[in-house]
Order: structure tokens, then C-alpha cells, then sequence
């Protein structure tokens, strides 16, 4: 099947502009249909050196891609900003994701010229107040886990999850005990499998137990010498803290396995449980969720890994040394770091995230981010609270932590889905939850509000759920299947756009 | 604490509206044994001038590469972002927004995306590109990963001009899939050592143009002998701004071209977070990692973006996904677009060919020192010298006169003995003071 193809035109059917412009909120083309093909938003001096060591070498055609003014840039991309929802502007419920205020002082920091500045490679005599700055997250996260040693380069919860699990199967590999297996729940986030996949381990799943948590009969039952690691959420997805975390970790340990903890969740926990009391053996930490580098609609992230004793001697290059001249990055797998497990990427991670997750540990302290934990927590059960007699709640027995799971059983026979009471909330002007995960939950709605969130907000957010509630008992059932009604486009059509893959603007051929 | 808004009175009342008697029920999930009964033993919170003044210190203690003469190199560039670039990308709603879940309130960055992914595609000469990947060096890793399972072999050959960080990632993902990667040795100029290692195991070559040593190479060779033996052909750019004027990876017949994409629109963060591009033949499409932005309709049939062909990835295929990756680089793909829609075709064409002359600047000054070889035959940027002393200390001597030298290649690969030898670059950044002074005190430092 052809895919993307040249000369399928990639425009809008009519000019747009009339149907789609809604007071403030500007129809906007894509840059290709806005003309400049010769133009560029950049004063650069013509180069007249000549190209004579590069022939043969060099484009046999020019680039064909245009170019703004700088205020047609700005504009073009500020009228595109403009049909984002974000944090800023209202609550940004998604379960799992931890979408809280982003402080402004942390772009600020990594701003600085001598952070934001800064070549990986210069001398490390230049650059000890970036070598220092990342000493000091790591003692914070070492502190906030209780871990011993800390794996700063990885450069997302992923690639963290990756990391751990290299470590975990090299410190295998040293005794010479190739295992081939990692158990993941089913409630597990899909990167903890596919992760497990990656690094060449066969998943295999442990049930769930009917409140929400590890079923350790199953565990146990699986549990034999090819397991390599077990890798469990705490909180899980569920939004429930594994009662059984320390029996989990010991079983685990007894079968010859290391425990790996999806950190995700550390929001709700930070400053009240250190993981490392738990028996935890690798857990990587979002620096972009619980210390709140802002998600950018996507991405940067930065997941460092915490590990424990056992897994500390294979941890990925560079290494960060104190010596006598000061601090020093161990960059090979040699001296010290000979059983490194490798290099998870080029250079030493995401260094603008350190600096803005130092800051936000710095501005809320030990005390704070105690206080964050409990109020992320804190504002969970008030939304369950209040919209519990209205959804019906996944896992109704005792609190949740972070975050609330309902499913669909509430909306019955009505006709509407969860993604019909999502894309109706998008009307309401708030940003839906997270639909349809966990799996265990059917038809799930996962709520996590955080604590950046004011009573106000929340009660605002519960307020819209609950008319929304009423109108699904009305059966206003149009309200549900046309929605969203007041969005800059209406509902999006997933379907064609898998089916006829349209992957990059083409131009129009007549 | 200012990003708290709940008052002790907001609490009190929550609690009472949920039935829990204080904090701590709704902790009793939690072992006793693991309750932390008050603070860590870390700092108390701290206000906006305190830790202004804490952080603004460790900053200082750091020389910035624009306080003075720079040419470090190596994957890493140092590049003019117009004003504009970090001003639209602090917009709230593209900084604080999520991943683009619910496309009718996230236009804005699947449109971005879209754009980002049709310049991906026009720059790199291939036709389909995804909505970024961490880095470079990660999407290289990827890239390799998708070669073995498109082509069911299980090696790869990376050539000797391959950046030394990036053959380890690529060694660190592949070995515990039981692929190997064989990394040919350390090359200025490998392109026969790469022909001559491809046989009917390859599962695909990874050649860097520009190499590590700045090398340019017509990739076409190898691009012809990789494909009548099975292989794919991945080339990687480190150096994005070659793309304005280098032969694309897709006109020499790439099936994948995997970029660092930092230079553009974003700032040398002493190594990220950066961005990786990753683009590849129209039927490897559905092997990609990574998200993609594709085209569609609404309801009321206007154009609209949504992200697409998920099927291959993790939230939805879990152990069966082409990779791990959630997360990718949305801020930074952001940057990236938008200074090249400032930039244009036109723009990036003549900033390549500035940097271009400002490297030939630099390797005339150089090679009149005396007891200074220079080893790249052709180059973009950035090239290797040989220096009648261990580069390292050469280095750390011209550091102390504050200037950035560039990079040893000791640093980046320590045992290809080639601890002479010195990588340096130099772009539309670097003045002709700057080479005055560089080529002045390499002068003295080589006499000494």
C-alpha cells in the first residue's frame, strides 16, 4: 500500500477561513500554503567563499521548503498555539500523566547562560557548576528514594524503564544467569511491557486481585528462576498503593529477581515513602511529572533511574566522580564504571530538566514536597468524593492516591461512551481525563487533578462532570455523540486518517 | 508555598466533604513501616530569590560558550536561535500542554507536528518522517532496531566515522536484543572499509556524513552495494545545518536518515535535551518508531491533524510495539520548526554556506601554524587536526587563556589511539577574532 503518496493533496477542500474561524480563535494554513517559497525571516549575508573542496557533494536541487517574515511567523504560530488546550489555562485532569502547574522561575534557570550555554564536551575544568548542579539533583533523588545511586542520563520514563532493566539483566549476566522472563500486572502503563521486549525479555502478566492490586498467589505461582525482573507501578494505574509492595519485593528477591518500580506515579508519594524502604531494586523518576518540567506537548522529558546496591556497579556512562580536582564524568566503561552497563545516549542526559527539576525541589523543600504528595492525594479523593454518587468508582473500597478510576458501568444502556463523556467535556472547556486505561477497568475514566489545583478548580471541573451526569440521565444523548460542539474543529476522524495515511504536505499537482 | 493553592481551611473541609479523619488516612495503604513520619533530610523550601541566587551561582562557576573564542564540535553545535524562536515556544500552550490525545484542543501542536514532520521529510530527501525521537543518538539506536526486524538479520556495520557516543547507544540497545553491531575502526575517511564489510548477514550499514571527523561522503556506494546484498542503509547527520547544502540521505539512496536536529532552533544545554529526526522510505513506514501526525477531517469535513497509525506502538501494541518511546522531544521539534519556517529553504541554504566558509576560515588559520596537520579532505563545518602534542592538554592549556579549543577525540573514544588528534568547528558564530586568537595561542602553546 502506498502511504503518503506524492501529489495527494494535503489542503483544506474549501479555503476554511469562514467555516472554521470562531471569534478570537483564526483559521490558520499550514506554513507550505502561505507563499514564501523564497523568502526567509533570517538577515544572513550572502556567502560568495566558494564550494570548490564539496563538489560533487552538494545539493543537485534547491530546498524547497518557505520561509516567514519574522511577524508572520509569530503570528502563524501564535493563532496555532491558540487551539491548545494547556495547564495554564485550566485543569488538565489526565490520569497518569501529572499535569501540574509548570513554575516559571524553572525556565528562567535553564535559561542561564551558563547552563543553557554550555557544550557537552567543553573542558570539564569549565563547566563544574554543571557538574555540581547535577551532583546535587542526584543527592536530592537519591534522598527523596532512599536509593543509594542514581542514573541521571536517561531522557524519559521510558528510556529510564529501559535503563533499569539493563542494569538488571547485566548484574544476571555477571553470575551468569541468563534469564529470559519479566512479569508485568495487567494494569501496567504500555511502556513497561514493550520495554521489557525491547531489552529481550518474554512478558508475562500477574493477574489482579478484585480490589485493584497484585494478586500475589499469582505472583508467587509465577515466579520461578527465568524471572529476571518483576515490574510493578506503586501507586499503581489503578490509583491504589500496593498494599503488599514489601511482600512483592521480598517474594521477588527469594526467586533470584530484582524488584523494578514504574516511578510514574512518585507524585503521590514523594516525601512520605521512600521507595528504597519498600525493597524496590530500580525505579525511574519523570522529572517532567512529579518535579514538574513542563510536558511541551510531548516531550522533553528526563527519567532518571534510582538503583539499589546490587544493581549500582552497572549503572550507564558517564559516571559522576568527585576527585581532587573537583568533580569529573566518568565517560567509559573503565576504573570504576568497568561494569557499566554502556551508554544509554550520546552525552550526559537532558540537562535544561535538571536544572528546572532542581529548582522546583529547591522552592518546595523537604517540607513541600511532603505537602505536595498529600495535597496531590488530598485533591484525588475530593473528586472521587464528589463525583463518586454520579460515576461509579472502579475500585470503591477505601482512598485512592493520586488519582480516581471510574468505569463505564454508569453509563449503562445510556448510549454514551466514555469517549462520547470525554469529548463532551471538551465543551464543558476542560481538558477529558484519560479514557480507556487502565485496561482492567472497562471503558475507564482516570482522573488525576494534582495539587496545583485550588478547591475552586476542582469544584469547577466536578461541577461540569456532574451536569454532564445529569445529562446522560436525561438521555440528551446529541450532546454526547456530536461532541465537541465549541472546539476549534469538531470531532476528528482517526479512522481515515490510519486508513489513508497522510504524513507530510505535498504540493498540488493540476 | 506559592505553587500550593489549598489553604489549611481548604483542607479541612475537603477532608470532611471525603469522611477521612486527617492526612493520614488516606495513607493507610501505605506499610507502617515505610511511613516517613516528617521531612527528608533535605533543605525546607526556599523562595524565588533564594533560589534564584543559589542557582545563578553554580551558573557562573561555568564558562559559557559564548563568553568567548569557541569550536566545539563533535555532535554538539553551537548556532544563532533567532529571539522569536524561545518567545513562541514559552507560549503557554504549547509549553504546558500534554501529548496531543485529544486532537480537537491540541491543533496547535499537530499542525506543528505536521509541519516539523513535511520539513523533516524535505531536508533529509525522504519521503515520510515522525514527530521526533530524544536524540540523535537514540534515533540511530532506533533506527538500527528497525533495520533488523524489516530485514530479519541480526548485524549491523556501523562505519569508522560513526560518532563514537553514538555507535555505544546503538551497541547498548541492540546487544540485549541479540543484534551486534560491528563498529569498523576509527576512520577520517572509511568508505572502502564500509563497502568491504557488507555481506549477506548485514542487516544494514549506519554511515555519519558529516563523520565524526567532519568528513562529507557520497553515500551512494554504499547505498547501491547495502541494497544488492539485503542491507538497508542508515545515514546519520550530527550537524543539521548541512542539510541546506549537502546532498540529502535520500538522494544518495538512504532507506533511513536519522539527524541530531538540536543546531536548529535549540540551545547547546550542555548535551539536552535535543532533538532527533527520523525519517525513512515510504514502505518502511509502518516498521517506524515513534508517534506520527497524519491528515484527516472532522465531522464537518474541515482539514484537522490527528496522531496516527498507533497500532504500532506501546500504549496500544505494549510487547509487540516497534519501541518503547512515549515521550518524545515536542518542545524542542517546536523550536525546530519554527526557526526553520523562519529560516526557509533559502535561509538554511545560505547559513550552511556561511558556516561552510567560516570552517575554511578557520582550517587556513590553522594549517599556517607550524607542526598543525590538517586530516579532513572535505568537510562542512567541522574537521580534525593533528597536533604535535596529546589534544587533551593542548585543551586544557588553551582553557586556561579561555579559549574553547574543541574536542579531543580521546574524549569521545579513548582507544583508537589517536590522542593527537583534535576536533574543531566552526559556524556562522565564530568571528574571525575568534580564529585571530585561537591560531595565535595554539602558536604559543605548540612552541612551549
Amino acid at each position: 500500500m502506498s502511504l503518503a503518496s506524492v501529489g495527494r493533496p494535503t489542503r483544506p477542500e474549501s479555503d476554511g477561513a469562514a467555516a472554521t474561524t470562531h471569534g478570537l480563535v483564526q483559521y490558520e494554513p499550514l506554513i507550505f500554503e502561505l507563499g514564501g517559497w523564497d523568502k526567509s525571516g533570517v538577515d544572513l549575508p550572502d556567502e560568495a567563499e566558494p564550494l570548490d573542496d564539496l563538489a560533487g557533494l552538494t545539493r543537485a536541487k534547491p530546498l524547497r521548503l518557505p520561509g516567514l517574515s519574522e511577524p508572520e511567523a509569530v503570528r502563524h504560530y501564535v493563532r496555532l498555539s491558540q487551539k491548545n488546550h494547556a495547564i495554564d489555562l485550566a485543569i488538565y485532569p489526565l490520569g497518569s500523566c501529572t499535569m501540574k502547574h509548570n513554575p516559571r522561575l524553572d525556565e528562567k534557570m535553564a535559561r542561564l547562560a551558563g547552563f543553557a550555554d554550555l557544550h557537552p564536551l567543553q573542558p570539564m575544568s569549565t563547566v563544574q557548576g554543571a557538574l555540581a548542579l547535577m551532583d546535587e539533583l542526584a543527592h536530592w533523588l537519591k534522598t527523596l528514594t532512599g536509593m543509594p545511586a542514581v542514573a541521571l542520563s536517561p531522557k524519559a520514563g521510558a528510556h529510564g524503564e529501559l535503563c533499569g532493566l539493563l542494569a538488571i539483566r547485566a548484574a544476571h549476566e555477571a553470575r551468569g544467569d541468563a534469564r529470559k522472563t519479566v512479569l508485568v500486572p495487567t494494569s501496567a502503563h504500555g511502556t513497561n511491557p514493550a520495554t521489557a521486549a525491547l531489552a529481550g525479555y518474554g512478558v508475562v502478566e500477574i493477574a489482579q486481585t478484585a480490589d485493584g492490586r497484585v494478586d500475589l498467589a499469582d505472583l508467587a505461582a509465577k515466579l520461578h528462576d527465568d524471572v529476571a525482573a518483576v515490574m510493578v507501578t506503586n501507586p499503581n494505574t489503578c490509583g491504589l498503593f500496593e498494599r503488599d509492595v514489601i511482600e512483592i519485593a521480598r517474594l521477588t528477591h527469594a526467586a533470584g529477581a530484582y524488584f523494578y518500580c514504574d516511578g510514574a506515579n512518585f507524585n503521590a508519594i514523594v516525601g512520605r515513602v521512600r521507595p528504597g524502604d519498600l525493597g524496590v531494586d530500580a525505579m525511574h523518576i519523570n522529572l517532567h511529572k512529579t518535579f514538574s518540567t513542563p510536558h511541551g506537548g510531548g516531550g522533553p522529558g528526563a527519567g532518571p533511574v534510582v538503583l539499589s546496591e546490587a544493581l549500582a556497579a552497572y549503572a550507564p556512562t558517564p559516571w559522576l566522580r568527585h576527585t581532587s580536582e573537583g568533580f569529573q564524568l566518568e565517560e567509559h566503561a573503565e576504573g570504576e564504571a568497568s561494569a557499566a552497563l554502556g551508554r544509554m545516549c550520546a552525552f550526559h542526559g537532558q540537562m535544561g530538566m535538571y536544572v528546572r527539576a532542581l529548582a522546583y525541589m529547591m522552592s518546595h523543600g523537604a517540607d513541600g514536597l511532603r505537602q505536595v504528595a498529600e495535597d496531590a492525594v488530598l485533591n484525588a479523593n475530593y473528586v472521587k468524593a464528589r463525583l463518586g454518587g454520579t460515576l461509579s468508582v472502579a475500585y470503591p473500597e477505601g482512598p485512592c492516591m493520586h488519582e480516581a478510576l471510574f468505569d463505564d458501568t454508569w453509563l449503562d444502556d445510556s448510549g454514551v461512551t466514555t469517549l462520547d463523556f470525554a469529548k463532551a467535556l471538551i465543551d464543558e472547556g476542560f481538558h477529558p481525563m484519560t479514557m480507556y486505561f487502565p485496561l482492567v477497568a472497562h471503558g475507564a475514566m482516570l482522573i488525576e487533578p494534582t495539587e496545583t489545583e485550588s478547591r475552586r478548580e476542582l469544584d469547577r471541573f466536578c461541577d461540569a462532570v456532574l451536569r454532564l451526569g445529569d445529562a446522560v440521565r436525561e438521555r440528551d444523548i446529541e450532546r454526547f455523540k456530536g461532541a465537541p460542539y465549541h472546539a476549534p474543529l469538531r470531532r476528528l476522524d482517526e479512522t481515515l486518517a490510519a486508513r489513508k495515511p497522510r504524513l507530510a504536505w505535498t504540493p498540488v499537482r493540476d | 508555598m506559592r505553587y500550593l493553592p489549598l489553604t489549611p481551611g481548604d483542607r479541612e473541609d475537603m477532608l470532611a466533604v471525603i469522611g477521612a479523619a486527617d492526612i493520614d488516612a488516606l495513607f493507610c495503604d501505605v506499610p507502617a513501616s515505610a511511613r516517613q513520619a516528617g521531612p527528608l533530610d533535605l533543605p525546607m523550601h526556599a523562595g524565588e530569590l533564594a533560589v534564584e541566587r543559589k542557582l545563578s551561582a553554580l551558573a557562573a562557576r561555568n564558562r559559557a560558550a559564548g563568553a568567548g573564542p569557541f569550536f566545539c564540535g563533535a555532535g554538539a553545535y553551537r548556532h544563532h536561535v533567532p529571539a522569536s524562536v524561545d518567545h513562541l515556544i514559552q507560549r503557554s500552550e504549547f509549553l504546558t500542554s500534554y501529548t496531543p490525545y485529544q486532537p480537537e484542543i491540541a491543533q496547535g501542536t499537530l499542525q506543528t507536528l505536521f509541519e516539523f514532520q513535511t520539513q523533516v521529510a524535505a531536508l533529509t530527501g525522504l519521503p515520510v518522517a515522525n514527530a521526533s525521537m530524544y536524540d540523535g543518538s537514540t534515533a540511530c539506536a532506533e533506527a538500527v532496531m528497525m533495520a533488523a526486524r524489516v530485514t530479519r538479520r541480526k548485524r549491523a556495520i556501523l562505519s569508522g566515522g560513526v560518532h563514537p557516543h553514538y555507535d555505544e547507544a546503538a551497541h547498548t540497545l541492540a546487544h540485549s536484543a541479540g543484534i551486534e553491531t560491528v563498529r569498523l575502526p576509527a576512520a577520517i575517511d572509511g568508505e572502502d572499509a564500509v563497502l568491504a564489510a557488507i555481506d549477506g548477514d548485514t542487516a544494514c550499514v549506519v554511515v555519519q556524513t558529516p563523520n565524526v571527523f567532519g568528513t562529507v561522503t557520497d553515500v551512494t556506494r554504499i547505498a547501491e552495494a547495502a541494497r544488492a546484498a539485503g542491507a538497508l542503509t542508515i545515514v546519520v547527520t550530527t550537524e543539521a545545518v548541512a542539510f541546506g547544502l549537502l546532498k540529502s540521505p535520500g538522494e544518495m539512496g538512504a532507506d533511513i536518515a536519522v539527524a541530531e536536529g538540536a543546531s536548529i532552533g535549540n540551545a547547546l544545554s550542555f548535551g539536552g535535551p535535543y532533538v532527533g529526526l527520523f525519517a525513512c522510505r515510504e514502505p518502511l513506514t509502518r516498521q517506524m518508531p515513534g508517534r506520527l501526525c497524519g491528515e484527516t477531517v472532522d465531522a464537518a469535513g474541515e482539514r484537522g491533524f490527528v496522531l496516527t497509525l498507533s497500532t504500532r506502538e506501546q500504549h496500544i501494541r505494549r510487547d509487540k510495539a516497534t519501541s518503547n518511546i512515549c515521550t518524545n522531544s515536542g518542545l524542542c521539534a517546536l523550536a525546530f520548526t519554527i526557526h526553520m519556517s523562519l529560516l526557509g529553504g533559502t535561509g538554511l541554504a545560505k547559513l550552511a554556506r556561511i558556516n561552510h566558509a567560516r570552517a575554511r576560515r578557520l582550517r587556513d588559520a590553522l594549517r599556517a601554524v607550524a607542526g598543525v596537520e590538517v586530516l579532513t579532505p572535505r568537510f562542512f563545518n567541522e574537521f580534525a587536526v593533528r597536533l604535535p602534542k596529546d589534544a587533551r592538554g593542548v585543551v586544557e592549556a588553551l582553557a586556561v587563556r579561555d579559549i574553547l579549543a574543541g574536542v579531543p577525540f580521546s574524549r569521545v573514544d579513548p582507544s583508537a589511539g589517536m590522542d593527537d588528534v583534535l576536533l574543531v568547528c566552526a559556524t556562522e558564530t565564530t568571528t574571525d577574532e575568534d580564529i585571530s586568537a585561537f591560531a595565535e595561542a595554539l602558536t604559543l602553546e605548540i612552541a612551549q
